[in-house]
């Protein structure tokens, strides 16, 4: 925590994601993005640099850094998803509103997923994420495994710590809440951008079929006043898009994010109930081998006892090695989780209130449509 | 479910606008007499009917009191309706459009549902749910009881129609009027009637008229109706899936107020934030697709009735020409032959005659239509106007305030 701090006085790092652009054609078609990096940190050799990455150069990324460091309890944010259905369409070329909203959804999802990354002071060490953001090619279009794969892991663990620390309990069981929480918030906000889509279509519907009544309308103060109607509620088409958009890309991203990241967070607590274990494991086994050796005392065999004693320092080493590990990982989970829950109140607190903003904006819009719209029909006579 | 409502005493849930209490003469601009005015004082609903409380002040001759109150369920509002139809001397009128039966089947469907659910969600949640559908309830019942007051108001309007008898019966009549609904072998003669009707209705139509005024209005009257047929099925959709987004607000609102108590830390206190804040917002949301509803929906609804009846006046005066001419032409045959020409002459007359009273009274009836709806059209797109400003104003004012608050703790 200490150096995220320093980080942030003392070093400007933006990152930013831009320009999908469609390399190749059909089935082998891919979306390249541009990464693009300003910073003043001395670990990079320029001020500004950009490279071109694909989806599974990120996926890449996440593989190696889970390999590296959620062993030692760390919390490394996952990826978007991915989507078959998605990546489909763009490759077909299939230039409509849906495609184009994938796109630009998986754009802004990577950029979240970067920024994470490098705004992690650990794992901005690791030169697998400096070569992601500044050198040339990566590795190509090989990863394709599952990323689930730390997540795979989590709620299938049945570890029976004895809890030493209460901490660790009760943080986890706060974990699996939200997590619950947030899944059900989710479903309600997809709920939610789905009936916005289906309003703005039946207020399209609406405002054409109010044209035709005017149309047909014979007084001409009302017919008039009808077919400003029409474009008051055409308007509204617009504006409720607008506003399943922002719900969809301001709200459910955030949470779709988050309820990913609570995954990657129960995979740091599940590696800490493995070091645990194997803690456990090893203190098992140095028991056994002093009972062997007690065994070959008392049966008189000299030849074998060396080896006993042999083995009895060697795991004597190994649970001392593995306490330490233990405690090492328990407190870099510690710091992880209160790290992570920082970040967590920062982002959340910002999305919503950006979102707000957004409800605002629309508001102040149907004001200005439904106060252009009042003198007409007031006209009519 | 047992809901009593009471003008005056009506303290029901304030997400309906203000407008909506008072004198409910909802769509239509009436001219209120002192010499008749009708209303509906009162409504009960009880398992399958609901009881209309039909409330008179006259100062006419005709009624034994100055002021009276009779019960009447929907099916004698159907029959009142059905005997004017019938009624060979209103042929030339436009016939006050039938109020459509009350309908509680969707809504006594959800509360049953969550009644079966109520296991399933936490206590909460299932008083919130209650609350929204018997508000929901409550909503449909008052449109009904506005419905049938506004076709009782018609009636009392109109010069010709408030003095019929049947009128009276109904309003004075303190007892039950024992009008059972129509059996199957009624049902299936009026099908039948309207099979034919329509039939005409095709031969009738294809008859130029000599009377410009008449054939512009045909024209107008089979464009106008289809048009607003088409409009009213499209506002309905669109208001529900209006009243589907703030179903999802107001669940939202729950999960996150959930996500606020689970510790009292920042976050917590922001999340019970932004959860009271869309509390508020769904319920403006709701009455902004309540107020759609009854200035939108509704007005659309009933203009889309009485465009019919009009229809139905230029048939029954379409049906007069054909008989007319039609006896004419016997005329003429029974001059050829020289046979029962008196016959012949009596009979052309009395079409003649119908013929032309029903032309007379018909003009004047579609030009009091277009005035009717002008105004009609003209009052709910100015209160449609202003209810959307200011919904839309009060959410500017929530989000603004809640706004102010959270960027200022950060």
């Amino acid at each position: 925590m200490q150096l995220d701090e320093e980080i942030e006085d003392k070093f400007e790092l933006n990152i930013s994601i831009t320009n999908p652009e469609k390399v190749g054609d059909g089935m082998n078609a891919y979306m390249a993005y541009k990464v693009s990096t300003q910073t003043t940190l001395p670990m990079f050799r320029s001020k500004t640099f950009t490279v071109r990455r694909r989806f599974s150069d990120f996926l890449g990324l996440y593989e190696k850094l889970s390999d590296k460091h959620t062993l030692n309890g760390y919390i490394v944010p996952p990826p978007p998803e991915k989507s078959i259905m998605g990546m489909t369409k763009v490759k077909v070329g299939k230039e409509d509103n849906s495609s184009a909203e994938f796109v630009e959804r998986r754009r802004a999802a990577l950029e979240r997923y970067l920024q994470r990354v490098v705004f992690h002071p650990s794992l901005l060490q690791d030169p697998d994420v400096r070569e992601c953001v500044c050198v040339c090619a990566l590795s190509g279009a090989g990863f394709l495994k599952m990323i689930n794969r730390a997540t795979d892991s989590l709620s299938k663990m049945t570890i029976k710590m004895n809890e030493s620390d209460v901490w660790f309990e009760e943080k986890l069981q706060e974990v699996e809440a939200e997590d619950q929480q947030l899944r059900k918030l989710h479903i309600m906000v997809d709920s939610l951008v789905g009936h916005r889509k289906e309003l703005s279509v039946n207020t399209g519907g609406f405002a054409k079929s109010v044209a035709m009544l005017g149309s047909s309308e014979d007084n001409t103060a009302l017919s008039r006043a009808l077919s400003q109607l029409a474009e008051v509620e055409d308007k509204m088409e617009q504006l409720h898009q607008e506003q399943a958009a922002s719900d969809s890309f301001c709200f459910a991203e955030l949470l779709a994010d988050y309820i990913r990241l609570l995954g990657s967070v129960r995979a740091s607590f599940d590696q800490r109930m493995k070091t645990w274990q194997r803690w456990q494991d090893a203190q098992n086994m140095l028991q056994k081998k002093r009972e062997t050796e007690a065994k070959l005392l008392w049966a008189n065999k000299p030849d074998k006892l060396q080896q006993a004693k042999d083995d009895i320092t060697e795991w004597e080493a190994k649970v001392t090695q593995y306490e330490r590990d233990f405690d090492r990982v328990s407190a870099t989970v510690r710091k992880e989780v209160l790290r992570f829950e920082k970040e967590k109140a920062r982002d959340f607190k910002k999305q919503i209130i950006k979102y707000l903003e957004s409800l605002l904006q629309s508001q102040q819009q149907l004001i200005k449509y439904w106060e252009a719209f009042l003198p007409e029909a007031k006209a009519i006579a | 479910m047992h809901v009593v409502l009471c003008q005056g005493l009506d303290d029901g849930p304030d997400f309906l606008s203000e407008e909506d209490r008072g004198p409910r003469a909802v769509n239509v601009d009436l001219q209120t007499d002192a010499t008749l005015q009708v209303d509906i004082s009162d409504a009960l609903s009880e398992r399958d009917k609901v009881k209309f409380t039909v409330h008179t002040k006259s100062t006419l001759p005709n009624f034994k009191q100055n002021e009276f109150s009779v019960v009447r369920q929907h099916e004698e509002f159907i029959w009142l309706h059905d005997s004017f139809v019938e009624n060979e001397e209103y042929a030339g009128y436009i016939i006050p459009p039938a109020p459509p039966r009350p309908d509680f089947d969707a809504s006594r469907e959800k509360l049953q549902k969550l009644g079966e659910g109520e296991g399933s969600m936490t206590k909460e949640e299932f008083t919130k749910m209650k609350q929204e559908l018997e508000a929901e309830y409550l909503a449909i019942f008052k449109k009904t009881v506005a419905m049938h007051e506004v076709f009782l108001c018609r009636v009392a309007a109109h010069p010709v129609l408030r003095k019929d008898l049947n009128f009276h019966v109904f309003l004075e009549y303190n007892q039950d009027l024992s009008v059972r609904g129509k059996n199957k072998r009624e049902k299936m003669e009026d099908f039948f009637k309207n099979v034919v009707k329509s039939a005409d209705g095709v031969l009738v139509a294809g008859v130029k008229d000599v009377d410009d005024f008449f054939e512009h209005e045909k024209t107008f009257l089979l464009e106008y109706h289809n048009r607003v047929k088409d409009a009213s099925a499209k506002s309905d959709r669109m208001i529900r899936s209006h009243k589907s987004a703030a179903d999802d607000i107001n669940r939202i609102a729950s999960t996150l107020y959930t996500l606020g108590t689970q510790d009292s830390t920042d976050v917590c206190k922001f999340f019970l934030k932004v959860s009271e804040l869309f509390e508020k917002t769904r319920k403006i949301e709701a009455r902004v697709a309540a107020d759609e509803d009854l200035k939108l929906a509704d007005l659309l609804k009933y203009y889309l009735r009485e465009s019919q009846a009009a229809k139905d006046l230029l048939y029954r005066r379409g049906r007069a020409l054909v008989d007319y001419e039609n006896a004419n032409k016997a005329l003429d045959r029974a001059r050829a032959k020289n046979k029962d020409v008196l016959q012949a002459e009596t009979s052309q007359q009395v079409c003649c005659q119908k013929f032309e009273k029903i032309s007379e009274s018909a003009k004047q009836e579609l030009i009091d239509f277009k005035t009717r709806r002008v105004a009609a059209f003209r009052k709910n797109l100015v209160e449609l106007a202003e209810l959307e400003l200011k919904h839309a104003k009060g959410n500017l004012q929530l989000l603004q305030s809640c706004l102010g608050v959270l960027k200022g703790d950060t």
